[in-house]
């Protein structure tokens, strides 16, 4: 992607993947007579990439909804750091590590870049009501600390530029990435990621890649993406897992993925000369 | 007192100075930089120190006197630091253009022969390493920001803290080491190589010594009154020699505060932070400012834009006169007064420019309302007009013979003459570059035997006593008909234009004269939101015929304006076409300080050239594109070409 470094000049490749972080046995998830998603089972490994790709209505996002607790399936298991559920409560998944990005962008757009991702530190902030509201003693301390550690994102993103503008004026793409900051603000283990570049151009995109992949390498986070653009996905994951109707039809490395012939008939298609 | 501390006293070096300041005033603020946010500052002991400890680890590393280091990188105190550090050393800092791509690098990380590279980041070393093969004097380099270099494992290859440990360790047993190094430095040694951005051919290394600077810095310092008071804002490229100068020769010398921003993008934000008492800006960031400014006044309420639209008709009338300390009347005083709470003081503060004592601005020249604007709100902006061989300063401009045509009157030191036949201005001062670093031919083409600098710029002594300058000497041509032809002359008429951004003239050995017109994405793209006119992107909009409209508009009067000058009055532009790209030093067309490179645009678009001088209404073009991360594309469109009214001679009005 970047013509730079050259793979003989980094390390990269020793990466330690570890065991599973996230288990998801047999799920199925309907609305009504709505099948999203049918009996999808897939493993997500400890500081892993993993692409989710499908055409649109493949139940993706329903997907990642279902690891994060906003929809619950009505058969099956997510088992996320050792513990089973059958049911994730949002809430849960955040404490227990897990933070996402949304299609549409959730930010709140009244607030400033800087306060939009201090609210993703906001499951630890301690203190009580009435210090906070004083902004004296603990409360303070807390403050500075969480800023500090808000600031360190800031520069990690380069948007020093936009700290203080509300969020309903960035451009699109900016506030992906102010979203994709609040989430590594609550410091997750597992970062779900929708469609993170969608609506971006190649210099935008490359951008968000070299922060996914230095997040990745930095803090050693899972990842877990949906993605179109098969450029991305091919070069940036370990692992890809494709749905189709709901179903799961190829689990494994980039390369294997990219030849199965039932991946190639539903979604990439073949080239034309 | 010892050799060294006679040496030392004789405060001819910059690092001399330095420690100097660390010695006199170790809590002084030297630099600052906005981290995460806030503002740290280093004093003038912890500067010292760094630099000790870098040129120490440096020195564990072999370092020898006379070694040169690159250093490459956005303005960051380290980066700075460490050309103190070199210097330190004996050594020579060479400074880079962040923004070069590693080609272009390559060269002059070649031709330089540098041992080492300080770098600020991975982008920096990335390109470095993508080289490295092609420079074989260069052993090895340190980079200052660890984000993303935890797997490099290249030979070579140190962070900052790293070289910085060794350095105490290297200090702890050769504790006189450092100061007897500064002590060795003396005022003729070359203190930094530059590189001329290169308008024609290749960029050529102009060494400035200590004494180059230093005595400079000094007579600078002394005519414009910096005092260790003064607060500059560093943003503008480390190896331009303006910031050589203002951030880091008249800084040490003077002991003046020099604040680094944030990024690249936060410097309007920084810059309203700081409230500089100096700041330095080439035209066109001064056009944009206004640009900004009177864009968004279109958006205020309407009782707002007539408070703004009133007082600024008072300024135009008052300030300049108030500036100057010229007689004003009570009512007229009261009358600015009055705007100066309702408009002028805010609108300063929010471009930060409340502190301002001196604006400098050159490089090109300026347009004549733009100037008054800011003068007139009592932002007191100066023309200067200098070269990387003068160590900047040629010509300046007085605080109270400010006008917008000329360069100003000769810097402290230095004289001025003109060539006999060329009108070419030469210069000589105390501030004359040593040479171009292995170019013999070149320094001698450029300097005489005693000491005389060929500026290749064509000039004259007006009847104010101010110098004017009037285009590169050998850019001045002739038209079929006799008429001069002086192409910069006349496309800083047209980019006075807020519409217009950039504008190549061609009319030498021709019949008339022909233009290339880029439009200005903001000012224009404003306009057609206003009009409700739709456009996709700037192709799109440049090729609209109500943009070429009003391009044609700006051209015509122009072209009256010529029309007024028996002398020029063949000069007017017949027609011109307007580009579907903006010129880009990523392509070639520019340098990297935004001068056009006239060759490359000659040679690239021969084709639009042939077309502007034939009947050709319409031409089709593909032209390849470099973008920001270096990769190339193709960009097509169909080019209008339009002919513009020209006028007989007239008589000028009043």
């Amino acid at each position: 992607m970047t013509d730079t470094a050259t793979a003989e000049t980094t390390t990269l490749d020793t990466r330690r993947i570890g065991d599973t972080l996230l288990k998801i046995d047999d799920i199925s998830l309907s609305f009504g007579g709505v099948k999203a998603i049918t009996g999808v089972s897939l493993e997500i490994r400890e500081h892993e990439i993993c692409a989710i790709i499908g055409p649109n209505g493949a139940g993706k996002t329903s997907m990642l909804n279902v690891v994060n607790g906003f929809y619950h399936p009505q058969q099956g298991t997510i088992t996320f750091k050792g513990e089973v559920r059958s049911q994730m409560k949002p809430h849960l998944a955040a404490a227990g590590g897990i933070a996402r990005t949304f299609q549409n962008v959730a930010l709140f757009r009244g607030m400033s870049t800087l306060d939009n991702i201090m609210t993703g530190r906001n499951l630890r902030m301690k203190s009580n009501f009435l210090l906070q509201a004083l902004h004296i003693g603990p409360a303070r301390k807390e403050e500075l600390e969480h800023r500090h550690f808000v600031e360190g994102i800031i520069d990690f993103l380069e948007i020093e530029a936009i700290r203080k503008v509300p969020v309903g004026r960035l451009p699109y793409g900016l506030q992906k990435r102010v979203e994709l900051g609040r989430a590594l603000a609550a410091e997750p283990d597992l970062l779900l990621l929708d469609e993170p570049m969608a609506g971006m151009n190649v210099e935008e995109k490359e951008d968000m890649c070299r922060f996914i992949l230095d997040v990745n390498d930095e803090f050693g986070t899972t990842i877990a993406l949906i993605e179109h653009d098969m450029g991305v996905v091919m070069d940036i994951s370990d692992h890809v897992v494709v749905l189709d109707h709901g179903e799961k039809i190829a689990d494994g490395t980039p390369d294997v993925v990219r030849a199965d012939q039932n991946v190639i008939d539903a979604y990439l298609g073949v080239a034309h000369d | 007192m010892t050799d060294g501390q006679d040496s030392m006293a004789r405060l001819d070096t910059l690092p001399k100075i330095l420690l100097d300041h660390a010695a006199k005033r170790p809590g002084g603020a030297a630099m600052r930089e906005k981290d995460l946010g806030i503002w740290l500052t280093w004093s003038w002991s912890k500067l010292a120190d760094q630099a000790r400890d870098l040129a120490c680890g440096l020195a564990s590393h072999g370092f020898q006197r006379g070694d040169k280091v690159a250093i490459i990188g956005d303005n960051r105190p380290e980066l700075y630091m460490a050309m103190s550090a070199i210097q330190a050393l004996g050594g020579v800092p060479v400074p880079f253009y962040q923004d070069s791509v590693a080609e272009e690098m390559q060269y002059v990380m070649e031709h330089s022969e540098v041992r080492f590279a300080i770098v600020e980041d991975q982008e920096q070393t990335d390109k470095v390493l993508s080289i490295r093969d092609r420079c074989p004097k260069l052993e090895g380099m340190i980079y200052k920001d660890p984000r993303g270099m935890r797997h490099y494992k290249q030979p070579g290859v140190f962070s900052l803290t790293e070289m910085q440990e060794r350095g105490r360790t290297f200090h702890a047993d050769n504790k006189d080491f450092f100061t007897d190094e500064v002590a060795k430095g003396k005022g003729s040694e070359t203190a930094v190589m530059l590189y001329t951005s290169g308008t024609t051919g290749r960029p050529k290394g102009v060494m400035l010594s200590h004494d180059n600077i230093v005595i400079t810095a000094r007579n600078a310092n002394a005519r414009e009154r910096f005092t260790d008071k003064d607060e500059v804002i560093a943003y503008l490229p480390m190896a331009w020699v303006g910031d050589h100068l203002i951030s880091f020769g008249q800084a040490i010398v003077g002991g003046y505060t020099v604040n680094c921003p944030e990024s690249s993008e936060t410097v309007m934000i920084d810059l309203r932070e700081l409230g500089p008492t100096s700041f330095f800006a080439p035209p066109r960031v001064f056009e944009g400012i206004i640009t900004q400014v009177m864009v968004r006044m279109e958006d205020a309420s309407w009782l707002k834009r007539k408070i703004f639209h009133y007082f600024l008709g008072v300024a135009k009338n008052v300030g300049v006169r108030l500036l100057e300390g010229k007689p004003v009347t009570m009512i007229e005083r009261l009358q600015y007064g009055m705007g100066k709470f309702l408009v002028y003081g805010p609108l300063c503060d929010s471009l930060g420019f409340s502190n301002i004592r001196i604006a400098y601005t050159g490089g090109e020249a300026i347009g004549p309302e733009i100037f008054e604007f800011f003068r007139s709100i009592g932002v007191n902006l100066k023309i200067l007009f200098g070269q990387t061989e003068a160590s900047v300063y040629v010509t300046l401009q007085p605080d109270d013979e400010v006008w917008s045509d000329t360069v100003g009157v000769a810097a402290p030191e230095t004289e001025i003459r003109f060539d006999e036949e060329t009108g070419e201005l030469l210069y000589r001062s105390p501030g004359v570059f040593v040479g171009y670093y292995k170019n013999e031919e070149a320094t001698r083409e450029t300097k005489t035997e005693d000491g005389w600098v060929h500026t290749g710029d064509a000039g004259f002594v007006d009847d104010r006593g101010h110098i004017r300058i009037i285009d590169r000497a050998k850019d001045v041509g002739k038209l079929n008909d006799g008429t001069m032809f002086a192409p910069k002359f006349l496309e800083n008429k047209l980019k006075f234009y807020p519409d217009i951004r950039e504008a190549v003239c061609f009319g030498d050995g021709k019949d008339f004269t022909t233009a290339f017109i880029n439009i200005d994405l903001e000012s224009v793209g404003n306009w057609a939101e206003r009009n409700n006119i739709n456009y996709g992107s700037y192709v799109d909009l440049a090729n609209r015929d109500e943009v070429y409209d009003i391009v044609k508009g700006h051209i015509e009067a122009t072209n009256r304006s010529l029309a007024e000058d028996p002398n020029l009055v063949g000069a007017q532009v017949k027609r011109f076409m307007i580009l579907h790209k903006l010129l880009d030093a990523d392509d070639g067309e520019l340098t990297r300080t935004g001068k056009v490179r006239r060759s490359t645009v000659f040679e690239r678009y021969d084709n639009l050239i042939a077309a502007l001088y034939s009947e050709q209404e319409l031409i089709s073009v593909e032209a390849k594109v470099t973008f920001e991360n270096g990769k190339e594309g193709v960009i097509k469109a169909d080019l209008k070409i339009r002919d513009a009214e020209t006028y007989a001679a007239m008589q000028k009005a009043g």
